[in-house]
């Protein structure tokens, strides 16, 4: 072999090798940097206290509660939702039926979808076409639900995590053997008997994995509910499904772009900022790890 | 037992109502996320309409008339005009004040905008003479998705290569998994380190001017556009059949000669798709670019000057408006515009990767 083509062969494999780590080392690099600024921050006391003399001191109790009420409220709407659909695909709808075809591409370009235009649409049709409705028919046209709240914002955040329950389950429906569900009907069971048997607690990891994924996706989103339920700063922390509530990630947009004092909060923005990120972080590795597990049954 | 067996009356299903109920129920809810699509279609479109209407009279202008006209301000940009001045836009942020979201504004007549006005070159929409051209929102955009793709895709495509080629399997499963977590993170951590971290970086090591601007914001924008270009293209390295890898091997080619000349032009259908993904995934960003990017709606063809992206105006102004009024239309025509765009990206990567791919792996090349 020629020398020319030995290096051309060097600088492709070293190039490559060197993209994979500059990658990885961009993902270090974040993580540190974030550590590295909020680790005099990070504090019990941080955790768990409300913020203090205009936001400048003080710790994120409510952005923390907010973000869990939202991403709670969230599963309850987009996890049920999701698996039906992913049972339909795999267990109903045949591979090459248009309905099964047109589902599958409507759940993919849910997946694209910019997270703003789910904003939009949580305005236009939860607060002003719902909400407006709901005020007018049961308070006769009191203001109450016609405006941004918790409710309305899960409500979006759920329809943006839909396609991620609905792809992760689909994926754990498939690893079920198929001579289970044939046993299962052989012995005389019907179909949704062998799919509340059989397929859905054989897929249980999956459907656990799909909803954490998206709780972690729906925890880090912040522009669906810009304008849909996140509010700077409350006093108290929301008790109806009606009220505003604090966001993490909402939180940390507004303290390092429109607060009055911006370096003199800086811990506090990296502080949320790690939370934010641990919590993302942590529940995409427990996912990572429940994945790889079915991936190995498969393989076994 | 019964001598008669199984005849036709004994074999014929039995009705069920519990069967009859979750067959109807799960269909029924797999119709969904078609029914959200169409829905976001119906209603980001419906919020547009003030836009375009004269509120004395109820003619409503169909969504299916508006669609070529976005593709008029899309397809034919004006004369770009090359002014240097910064169009900043401060936003007076009510953001602790409540907001009134009983009243509804409604556009005036002398407020209606025109398809001229919106391919004006100045945003200004609060102003005492309000101007929505969508043209610098346009150009903006545009600068900041180039920027971010040409960083983000060779890196991601090298990354897959080697993910796929090169490491030798116990470290393509730890690459793999590790790239991805990048997905994992919120578009707003990335923001803020862009913010943060980057701007300061990238101004001491090139020297330009203005801290924020086109450049750090598309680096920016590549970080979350390449797990996405890294994990289509490395799906793709990996599907391709392990003949064609075994026939060129055999020929007395090596490995890179392999990866190089064989896999990744048969890849190239899937690289292509994933690079419409990540394109659809900077266009309509809204944290890193609410962020990262200066947020000045101008004209320019300067890499290093902040520049204003059509999704962080809605971001950045959506919470300001009045409800029903002309600006507020105008935000929710961006986002047609968006989601159009998206949708459309979205379907050409999905049909053109499934016939090519399929085309070529049933060995019908042509």
């Amino acid at each position: 072999m020629s020398r020319r083509r030995k290096i051309t062969g060097g600088v492709l494999v070293g190039a490559s090798a060197f993209s994979a780590i500059a990658i990885i080392a961009i993902i270090v690099v974040i993580l540190v940097v974030v550590i590295i600024g909020s680790k005099d921050k990070i504090t019990w006391e941080f955790l768990t206290a409300f913020p203090e003399n205009g936001m400048t001191e003080g710790g994120i109790f409510p952005a923390i509660y907010g973000t869990a009420l939202m991403v709670i409220i969230m599963s309850v709407a987009a996890v049920p939702f999701g698996t039906i659909t992913a049972i339909y695909l795999t267990e109903y709808a045949s591979e090459k039926s248009v309905i099964a075809q047109t589902i599958r591409f409507a759940v993919r370009t849910l997946a694209t979808v910019p997270a703003i235009i789910f904003g939009l649409f949580g305005l236009g049709f939860f607060i002003k076409f719902i909400g407006g409705e709901m005020d007018s028919i049961f308070l006769g046209g009191e203001l109450r639900w016609a405006q941004p709240n918790i409710l309305w914002a899960s409500l979006t955040m759920s329809l943006l995590t839909l396609p991620v329950v609905i792809i992760s389950v689909e994926e754990a429906i498939r690893t079920v053997p198929r001579e289970l569900r044939e046993a299962s009907l052989a012995l005389g069971a019907t179909k949704w008997q062998t799919i509340k048997k059989i397929v859905i607690p054989g897929s249980i990891s999956g459907i656990m994995t799909g909803m954490i994924l998206a709780v972690s996706r729906g925890a880090g989103e912040v522009a669906p509910i810009l304008f849909t339920g996140a509010a700077y700063y409350l006093a108290t922390l929301p008790t109806s499904l009606s009220d505003q509530f604090m966001n993490l990630g909402y939180h940390i947009y507004i303290m390092s772009t429109q607060s009055a004092d911006v370096d003199g909060t800086m811990s506090i923005q990296y502080a949320t900022t790690l939370v934010l990120l641990m919590l993302t972080f942590l529940l995409n590795f427990i996912a990572v790890i429940i994945r790889a597990r079915i991936r190995r049954r498969v393989k076994a | 037992m019964n001598q008669k067996g199984f005849t036709k009356e004994t074999m014929r299903k039995r009705f069920r109502l519990s069967e009859y109920l979750s067959q109807r129920i799960i269909s029924g809810v797999a119709f969904l996320s078609i029914t959200i699509i169409v829905l976001i279609f119906f209603f980001v479109f419906r919020e547009t309409l003030p836009v375009f209407q004269q509120p004395e009279k109820s003619s409503v202008t169909s969504s299916e008339e508006l669609v070529p006209e976005q593709y008029g301000v899309f397809a034919e940009p004006e004369e770009e005009n090359l002014q240097p001045e910064v169009y900043g836009i401060e936003l007076d942020s009510s953001l602790m004040g409540n907001r009134d979201y009983g009243t509804e504004g409604t556009a005036s007549e002398d407020e209606r905008v025109t398809v001229k006005d919106l391919l004006g070159d100045e945003w200004y929409p609060v102003s005492s003479n309000p101007r929505y051209g969508l043209i610098p929102l346009f150009v903006g955009t545009i600068k900041i998705t180039i920027i971010s793709i040409l960083f983000a895709a060779p890196i991601a495509i090298l990354a897959a290569l080697f993910s796929a080629a090169f490491a030798p399997t116990w470290l393509r499963e730890w690459i793999k998994p590790a790239i991805e977590l990048l997905a994992g993170f919120p578009s707003v951590v990335v923001g803020f380190f862009a913010l943060m971290v980057m701007a300061t970086v990238l101004q001491d090591l090139f020297g330009y001017e203005t801290r924020l601007n086109a450049f750090v914001g598309g680096i920016a924008m590549g970080l979350a556009a390449i797990p996405i270009i890294f994990t289509i293209t490395e799906d793709a390295l990996t599907a391709i059949p392990g003949s064609y890898k075994e026939a060129s091997l055999a020929l007395g080619a090596t490995k890179w000669q392999t990866a190089l000349f064989v896999t990744l032009p048969a890849a190239t259908p899937g690289i292509f798709a994933a690079i419409l993904l990540g394109i659809g995934r900077v266009f309509g960003e809204t944290m890193i670019a609410l962020m990262a990017t200066g947020n000045a709606a101008l004209i320019s063809a300067n890499p290093f000057e902040s520049v204003r992206t059509l999704a962080a105006t809605i971001g950045a102004e959506m919470a300001e408006v009045v409800f029903g009024d002309t600006h507020y239309g105008v935000l929710f025509l961006i986002g047609s515009l968006l989601f159009v765009f998206t949708f459309s990206l979205n379907a050409l990567a999905e049909f053109y990767v499934k016939g090519r791919l399929m085309k070529r792996f049933q060995g019908k090349t042509s």
